[in-house]
Order: C-alpha cells, then sequence, then structure tokens
C-alpha cells in the first residue's frame, strides 16, 4: 500500500519530526530553516520591505504546467515582485487532509524547490498540520513572503493620459486549464497553465531603468479585474484594442463554448504595466528576452475618454466597456 | 480544438467591414428585426454590431432565453422541491441564481440544502447511483436545443433501472412563442432571425408557416458576428426585394428537416402541455413539453405535487421584462435597470441569465448609449 499521510504525522511528536526532516528539511533545504527555531531570525539589507500572504486551496492539485506547490510559490513571489520588491524569505505552512498520498506531497514539495530556485527565495520558517478526513479537500498551503523594493513608487493611483498598457503574456491560460481539467467539464485540451515566477523579469525591467508606472499580476478577475481596478483608482480611462490581447486559441474555444470572456479568467505568471509611452519599446525589448514573457503586447493607452473604464474596441470599429467581472466564474482556481 | 478554425474566419474585421458596408449600402427603409434568441442579443451585444449598422436596423430582443422566461412559480418549484429531505436538485447554469418569491436555489444551497449546477444533464445518472438512498429531481429547462439532453436523461434513467430520478420538466418551443409576439397584433416587427442551436434540431421547416403567416422574412444564423452580419443582409435583400421566405444562412450546421434522430426521442418521451405560463407574456397554449402519462412515475410534478406551490406570481410592478421580452421596450427604457435591478441583484427575469436581454446591455451596453462618448 502506499504511504499515506497520517494524523500523528501532525502532531508534534517523533512522526512530525520525521515528516518535517524526510521531506520538507530535505528538500527547502537552507541554513536559517535548518536552524529549527520558533522563529527565522533574518538580517535584511535594505529598510524598505514588501511583506505578502496568500493561500492555495486549488482544486485539482495538480494540473497541466503545475500544481498547487508552484503555484503557492509563484504567487507569493509575483506579489512581491509587483511591489518592485526582491523576493527573499517564504514561510510555508501545509494543512493537509489525513490519508494524503506522501508521494504526492513530495512531488508538490520538488515543485516548489525547483520553483523557489528561480528567483532565488528560500523557505525560512513552516509549519504543518493535518486534520482528519474532509477537514481540507487534500491540501491547501499559506505562504508568506517579504521582499526588499528594489524600486519605489509603483502604484494603482499612478496612471496618467498618455500612458500605455502592456500585457507580458497570453491571458486566460490559468483559468481555461483548470476550467478544462476539472472533471465535470472533461474537455481534452493541451492548454498549460501560464503559472511562473516574475521576478526575473521584473529585475530585468528594473536594472534596464524602464520607468514603471504600475505593475500588478492579472490572478483572479484576471485582465479586466487589474484594469478596472486601475482605471478606478487614478479615475481615467483606459482604451485597449481587442485584437492587440493575446489569447491563445484554445482559450478562445474553452471560452467560446462555455460562455466564458478570456479576459475575466485568472492568469498566475501574467503581469500587467503601465508606464509612460516613451518607455514602451525599451521594456518590450525586455520582457521579449524571458520564456515566461516572449509574448508580451501593447494592447491599449491611457485617455480621458470617460472616467474610471475601460473601453475594449474591436476591430472593426465598434466598441464596449469592458466590465469588472461579476458573481462566481470559478471557484477555487488558486 | 487548434486544428480547425471556429472562431477567426467569423470574426474577421475585413469581412466585417465589407458586411457593414454592404448592408449600409443596400438597406433604403427601416426593419425591426426581431432576434429570438437570447444567444444572438448577446452577439449584437458584445461585439457592437448596433453600432456598424445603418440607423435603419433596429433589433428588437425576443423572448429565447429560458431561463428569463421561467415564472416565478415554477421557481418556488424548484425551490420546494430542493427543501425536500433527502433530496438532491440538479439544474442548468444560471438557474441556480434566478430568485423565487422569497429565496434562491443558490441561497438554499448556501443554507445546506443540495443543489448541484450541472454542465451536462448525464452527470443526473452518476449522482443517482453514488446516492441511491435520495431522490434526485432534475429540473430541466430550455428550448428546443437542451430538450434532447433531457429525452436521452429519461432514456438512460430506464436503461439503468434507476427509481431515485425524477423530472421537473420546463422545455418550452420557439414556434408558439414567436406566434404568440405576431398575433396580438401590435408587435412592430418586420423579419426575424432565426435561432441557430434549436434550428439544428428542429430543421428550419418550423418557421415556414410564420414566413407565410405574417409576411416577415426569416433568416436562421450562426451564433458568431459575420453570421449575424450576413443574415441582415439577407433580411435587408428579402426586404428589398419584397420577399418574405425562410432562409439558412447557418448552413454549416442547419437543414431544413433537422436532427430527425433527437425528435423522435423527444416525441418517445415528451408530449404538448396545453398551457405553459411564460414570465412576462402570460400563458401561451401549445408552447411548452411534459412527460408522457406512461412515464408518470418520473414526473416530479405528479409524484410531489402536495408539496409544490400552486398561486401564479407576477414581476414587481416596476419590471417591465415583458415588454422587453415582446420588443416594446429596450432595457434602458426600465425605471429601475442598472439601479434597483443589476446582474448581482436582479428584480427581473432579463437581468438573471447572461443571455437575458437587460443582463446583456448591463454588460456590454452602456456604450450604445446616445452620447455616451466624450
Amino acid at each position: 500500500m502506499s504511504k499515506k499521510i497520517l494524523l500523528s504525522h501532525g502532531g508534534g511528536g517523533e512522526e512530525t519530526q520525521n515528516l518535517i526532516k524526510e521531506l520538507f528539511f530535505k528538500h527547502f533545504d537552507n541554513e536559517i530553516l535548518l536552524r529549527m527555531e520558533d522563529a527565522a531570525s533574518l538580517v535584511m539589507e535594505s529598510t524598505k520591505i514588501a511583506f505578502t500572504t496568500d493561500s492555495f486551496v486549488v482544486s485539482p492539485l495538480f494540473f497541466k504546467g503545475g500544481n498547487i506547490g508552484k503555484l503557492a510559490i509563484a504567487g507569493t513571489v509575483n506579489d512581491l515582485s509587483m511591489m518592485g520588491a526582491k523576493p527573499k524569505y517564504l514561510t510555508c505552512s501545509f494543512m493537509i487532509e489525513e490519508g494524503f498520498e506522501y508521494a504526492k506531497l513530495e512531488e508538490i514539495v520538488i515543485s516548489m524547490r525547483d520553483e523557489m530556485a528561480k528567483s532565488g527565495v528560500k523557505i525560512v520558517a513552516g509549519d504543518t498540520k493535518v486534520v482528519p478526513r474532509g477537514g481540507v479537500d487534500g491540501l491547501f498551503i499559506n505562504t508568506a513572503g517579504i521582499g526588499e523594493i528594489q524600486y519605489e513608487g509603483i502604484s494603482a493611483h499612478n496612471l496618467a493620459e498618455g500612458d500605455v498598457i502592456i500585457v507580458s503574456n497570453e491571458v486566460g491560460n490559468h483559468g481555461a486549464c483548470i476550467l478544462a481539467t476539472r472533471e465535470e467539464i472533461e474537455l481534452e485540451s493541451d492548454l498549460q497553465t501560464d503559472c511562473a515566477s516574475l521576478w526575473k523579469p521584473v529585475e530585468a525591467l528594473i536594472n534596464a531603468g524602464v520607468k514603471i508606472h504600475a505593475l500588478r499580476d492579472a490572478t483572479r478577475g484576471g485582465l479586466s479585474a487589474v484594469l478596472n481596478e486601475w482605471a478606478e483608482t487614478s479615475k481615467v480611462c483606459i482604451e485597449v484594442d481587442e485584437a492587440k490581447i493575446p489569447v491563445a486559441q484554445e482559450v478562445k474555444g474553452v471560452c467560446e463554448l462555455l460562455g466564458f470572456e478570456p479576459y475575466e479568467f485568472a492568469n498566475e505568471g501574467t503581469m500587467v504595466i503601465c508606464l509612460p509611452q516613451s518607455e514602451a519599446q525599451k521594456a518590450l525589448d525586455v520582457l521579449q528576452r524571458f520564456p515566461e514573457t516572449t509574448k508580451c503586447a501593447l494592447i491599449g493607452k491611457v485617455t480621458t475618454a470617460f472616467t474610471c473604464k475601460v473601453v475594449l474596441h474591436t476591430p472593426w470599429g465598434s466598441e464596449r466597456f469592458l466590465e469588472p467581472p461579476k458573481g462566481e466564474l470559478l471557484p477555487r482556481i488558486c | 480544438m487548434s486544428e480547425v478554425d471556429l472562431i477567426e474566419g467569423f470574426r474577421d474585421p475585413e469581412h466585417m467591414k465589407a458586411l457593414a458596408a454592404l448592408i449600409k449600402k443596400e438597406c433604403k427603409s427601416k426593419i425591426n428585426i426581431m432576434e429570438v434568441c437570447g444567444g444572438h442579443t448577446h452577439t449584437i451585444m458584445k461585439f457592437g454590431l448596433s453600432q456598424i449598422l445603418p440607423e435603419f436596423i433596429e433589433f428588437v430582443h425576443g423572448p429565447g432565453c429560458p431561463v428569463c422566461i421561467m415564472p416565478k412559480e415554477r421557481i418556488d418549484h424548484a425551490i420546494a422541491l430542493a427543501s425536500m429531505p433527502n433530496t438532491i436538485l440538479a439544474t442548468l447554469g444560471d438557474m441556480i441564481r434566478v430568485p423565487g418569491s422569497k429565496t434562491s436555489l443558490q441561497k438554499l444551497r448556501a443554507e445546506g440544502k443540495d443543489i448541484r449546477s450541472l454542465y451536462s444533464p448525464l452527470d443526473v445518472i452518476k449522482i443517482a447511483q453514488e446516492n441511491p438512498d435520495k431522490n434526485v429531481v432534475f429540473f430541466a429547462i430550455g428550448f428546443e436545443t437542451t430538450t434532447p439532453m433531457s429525452a436521452v436523461l429519461m432514456q438512460h434513467t430506464i436503461e439503468n433501472k434507476l427509481t431515485n430520478v425524477f423530472f421537473h420538466i420546463n422545455h418550452v418551443t420557439v414556434p408558439e412563442a414567436v406566434e404568440a409576439i405576431m398575433g396580438d397584433g401590435n408587435a412592430l416587427i418586420d423579419a426575424f432571425l432565426g435561432p441557430s442551436h434549436v434550428s439544428v434540431i428542429t430543421g428550419y421547416k418550423i418557421y415556414e408557416p410564420i414566413a407565410e403567416k405574417y409576411h416577415t422574412p426569416i433568416v436562421v444564423a450562426g451564433f458568431e458576428p459575420t453570421d449575424v452580419m450576413e443574415s441582415v443582409l439577407r433580411i435587408v435583400r428579402q426586404v428589398n426585394e419584397g420577399k418574405s421566405v425562410v432562409d439558412n444562412e447557418y448552413a454549416r450546421a442547419v437543414s431544413r428537416e433537422g436532427n430527425l434522430k433527437a425528435q423522435a426521442l423527444v416525441n418517445t418521451y415528451f408530449e404538448k402541455r396545453t398551457h405553459f405560463r411564460w414570465r412576462g407574456i402570460g400563458d401561451i397554449p401549445n408552447s411548452a413539453l411534459k412527460l408522457r402519462a406512461e412515464y408518470a412515475a418520473f414526473d416530479a410534478e405528479i409524484v410531489f405535487d402536495d408539496v409544490l406551490p400552486k398561486t401564479e406570481l407576477n414581476d414587481h410592478k416596476l419590471c417591465i421584462c415583458g415588454d422587453i421580452l415582446k420588443g416594446r421596450a429596450k432595457p434602458f427604457d426600465c425605471k429601475v435597470f442598472g439601479k434597483a435591478c443589476t446582474p448581482t441583484n436582479p428584480m427581473g427575469s432579463c437581468m438573471v441569465s447572461s443571455e437575458g436581454a437587460c443582463s446583456a446591455y448591463f454588460k456590454y451596453g452602456k456604450l450604445n448609449l446616445k452620447g455616451a462618448r466624450a
């Protein structure tokens, strides 16, 4: 019989210690974590710190191009990166359902290790709870992270007339991929999540001296939610050309079949950037160097045509407001 | 999916512009076109087609959204059925959100009742097999498009010898609804866009009596933007030539006879109801289906008759969904549109489903307001 996680693995005794050492320490290996103190003692080079947390409850736990573990690292790394902060340290809490397969947990832990290597971030503190069957659905993970701010002043309040909008990748891949994987839908597709850590391209933008006004990863609510929040916060109009928004054919297909908009689908490795028009080409040149942002595109501009609105232009000359997503679109996508 | 292009070709900008130019050139008088189906309302609004068509072309949004036309008392039926002990209620999509007289299925689900939102009716078989000690009630909705799926579910229920599956049938039919709208003589409708998916099942022959009786061109149209534009052009040409016939633009999927196998299956299990009340329109004779008498043991309306409320319920008096469904008003004419009535908190049926006219206007239509752009 395959090895399972038991309630005793969360009991705080010998079995817990074994699980921590044989699984978590083995893969998350670093000096601070291995000291096994009650809290990690950290030294930060900067006094400008970004601090964030996120919980991951995605269903299913494994999907094409990733799993809950990769998501838990990339998600928090990206939240820090979007503040211009270099991700430094993470904490990680596992809430595991009794009977969860050990091999699956190890696969998830290994993908977390691999994802951390991409940004150089480290898990320096953690916690493991095992709850009786039905207490959680398989596995939930929480990660919190701190980073050192390398570029100050990024804010949703910064959008001004004359700025342009860039997306770093095709939009909607993660949401469509999760939807297609759900057992009740049974769509066969090669569609992969876009799940990726974005610190490297963000760092490259900062190092190239690109002036960034606003930056956000388009997670829940997708591109539509980011653009609407920006338009609202900065009291401007964002006008985008539908034909320029990169959307994979398969995502379009899923949307047509099920009646969704790709702009409302979640992404887990796609960011939206607002910057002055004069900076656009430099930013695109930088982004095209990284595999996770090679499909970047300039999709629109900031105007004053309406206040707090996003306007979508069709290629045949009609236009409509891109309204913020509403209601229950997809539960538990991240 | 990526091997066959079923999307881009039907949204080609040059093709769209060329069709718009032809319609503009050839259309010489006002034509009120009713799109019967909510899917077409959605296409027209989402792709901003009115903006590139001449002012002569006016779309009237018809009654073709199955969620929207469901009277409140039948939503209360779903709520009463879901509230029974040991019961799982299964239904499709937006039905979950529709408010009845006191609550919605969504709220009931949050209170702990077992309500399942399905993508395929056949999932009911699995649910029933996994829950042999519970009654599974399938609340069936939809036009001719979804009726065959309910018939297949009935067939599988019998084949699997399941005795815990029950059907609450709310399937409605297009021709009688169109007849009801045209029949009172007040409708200002010159032509119809015929439904896409309904016609795949029924064939386009079902519209021939309507075109003949009311002298209205009917073009069965696909759901893509170029489908609708091409169909409008064909209507314009019929009007110019003084013709009123049924034409089939959606020939890649629709034939005159339709899907005969599906039609036969539907006839095996279902028969016409003499009366069915449509929300906002009222009673339309022979406009809906019910299970045949020999399947009464599966009919939730018979088996659970004692729990089903009988009072007919009308909408709030400020709600003008009835006039919208008949093409006599536009969503923007409604006093509560976008204020007291929104997709998150719908007062009337047309705001509930994403295919409803009000919901489409709310989501896509605000830029169509005259003078909206500064």
